[in-house]
């Protein structure tokens, strides 16, 4: 039997806001996360500016025990248990006591582990001191460090798996969680993602020559999707979470309901047909939408919105014409578009979950927010869909159903298809 | 350094490990690491890592096996101080 999913709770690290209002204030209104970091200058960079969350070390104490507390490292672990943690209240529910909570489960994704962990162990290993590494290392350097930390600190019972699938990984995370709950295997899953991107894994992409580099001095400027400009990504970090639900759970309990998840689909265009390690093949992004509209059973012409991967490289043309091809929509006739990386850039494993609560956001609140940095549309974009339809000012409108998408390394994709609550489905 | 100093210092080396503060304060050579202060096992090996930090000694296999009540760990600890 087949249950309808809904989202019921919302939390959210980052860059331009820490919590959910924070988040929506800063979207609603185009408040930009990108900042200049003086390191990155030191380091050479040729990217010197990124999306960094305004953390607080000790806002954690709020989170995990003093015993935890003490010997915690790991940002993206911060991150991601801020957001779950903080989903999970919004959406009304409360920690395990004695007894795990069977009916639910989790979902939470990261490109990679606590490298500042990683970094630590190197170092003392190789200095011949394995034996003042302690205990808490090996917990936050596995990759499912982020979803042990969270289940423990909720008693989740159900599923609980860490998912990487590069930049698609939270979107893909949101996935699996709808599918588990669709299928009837669980009644609430705790799904979404974090990333922290440090000097190691920021240098690694500096090196590829994919990432902002002329906008240093002007960090705001930074994150072009869809410019003329936009000369390579700016990376972030944070986490985002959401809490899916049973319906008819969430019914019963009288939660509050911010939307409805009709489906999606996940793929990977197999590396063929243009598609590389690094290169999205079109057949497969085509594919994917369209396999995300069919199985939440929403035609095309319906969509009002899409929250696009769109990182600011050349890669964004691209994927606005498969848009156009999927839906069979360009011009005038093209839904409303808007990425929320150029105001907090791309977080890579982290960009679906927080672009998804935004998504989310956008229905409940019902407005599209603002691309910033858009004063000078791509003119091979304006070739395939109207200026109107990339909105550089906040609107305020009616909003149905939103695609949520992100295309990631290694040829994979996922798309969610979000819609506004209505009780006779 | 006599037993009653290293008990003193001891509580210092064991607070970041317990939750139950009140306790820890009224720490008697018979007190468990694990079933009165209920530190978690696995923190047991920090523990000891911290307390050869402390007093600059080194603190082998057998000897740490040893660590389970404050008083033994005082025995462990004053005997390599002593060395």
């Amino acid at each position: 039997m087949n249950r309808r999913v809904v989202v019921t709770g919302l939390g959210v690290v980052s860059p331009n806001g820490l919590g959910v209002p924070a988040f929506l204030e800063a979207i609603r209104n185009g408040v930009t996360g990108i900042r200049f970091v003086p390191q990155y200058e030191a380091l050479k960079f040729n990217c010197q500016v990124a999306g960094i969350p305004q953390f607080e070390w000790d806002i954690l104490k709020n989170y995990v025990s003093e015993v935890t507390f003490h010997g915690l490292q790991g940002q993206a672990i911060a991150y991601g248990l801020m957001a779950a943690v903080d989903a999970w209240k919004d959406a009304g529910h409360v920690a395990a006591g004695e007894e795990a909570l069977w009916d639910a489960g989790c979902v939470f994704g990261s490109s990679v582990a606590g490298v500042e962990t990683v970094k630590r162990i190197f170092n003392r290993v190789d200095a011949g001191e394995a034996r003042k590494l302690g205990s808490r290392v090996v917990e936050q350097f596995m990759n499912s460090g982020i979803t042990a930390y969270i289940s423990g600190k909720l008693g989740l019972g159900n599923r609980v798996i860490a998912n990487s699938a590069a930049c698609a990984t939270g979107t893909q995370a949101v996935l699996m969680g709808y599918e588990y709950i669709h299928q009837g295997l669980a009644k609430r899953m705790l799904v979404g993602s974090s990333e922290h991107v440090d000097q190691y894994i920021f240098g690694a992409f500096d090196s590829m020559r994919i990432l902002s580099r002329k906008h240093n001095n002007v960090p705001e400027k930074a994150s072009r999707p869809m410019s003329a400009t936009a000369g390579g990504f700016v990376p972030g970090s944070g986490a985002g979470a959401l809490v899916l639900e049973d319906l008819e759970y969430a019914l019963q309990r009288k939660a509050k309901i911010y939307a409805e998840l009709l489906g999606g689909a996940c793929n990977s265009g197999g590396q063929r047909k243009g598609g590389s390690m690094t290169a999205p093949a079109a057949p497969g992004v085509i594919r994917c939408i369209t396999d995300a509209l069919d199985n939440a059973r929403v035609k095309p012409a319906d969509l009002d919105l899409i929250s696009g991967h769109l990182t600011a490289t050349a890669a964004d043309t691209l994927e606005i014409q498969n848009w156009c091809l999927a839906l069979d929509r360009n011009g005038r006739n093209f839904p409303l578009i808007n990425s929320l990386k150029s105001m907090i850039g791309h977080s890579l494993s982290a960009a679906g979950s927080i672009e998804a609560v935004g998504a989310v956001l956008q229905i409940k609140h019902q407005f599209v927010h603002p691309n910033i940095n858009l004063e000078d549309p791509n003119g091979e974009i304006l070739k395939l869909i109207d200026l109107s339809r990339m909105p550089v000012e906040r609107i305020d409108t009616p909003i149905n159903i939103v695609a949520k998408a992100n295309f990631g390394f290694g040829d994979v994709n996922a798309c969610l298809i979000f819609s506004k609550y209505n009780q006779h489905g | 350094m006599d037993r009653r100093e290293i008990l003193e210092e001891l509580k210092r080396v064991l607070e970041p490990y317990t939750e139950n503060k009140e306790l820890l304060r009224n720490i008697n050579e018979q007190t468990d690491l694990v079933k009165d202060l209920k530190i978690n096992s696995s923190n047991l090996v920090d523990v000891i890592i911290d307390a050869e930090a402390k007093y600059n000694i080194e603190i082998d296999f057998d000897s740490s096996e040893k660590m389970i009540s404050v008083g033994s760990c005082i025995d462990v600890i004053s005997d390599k101080i002593n060395k």
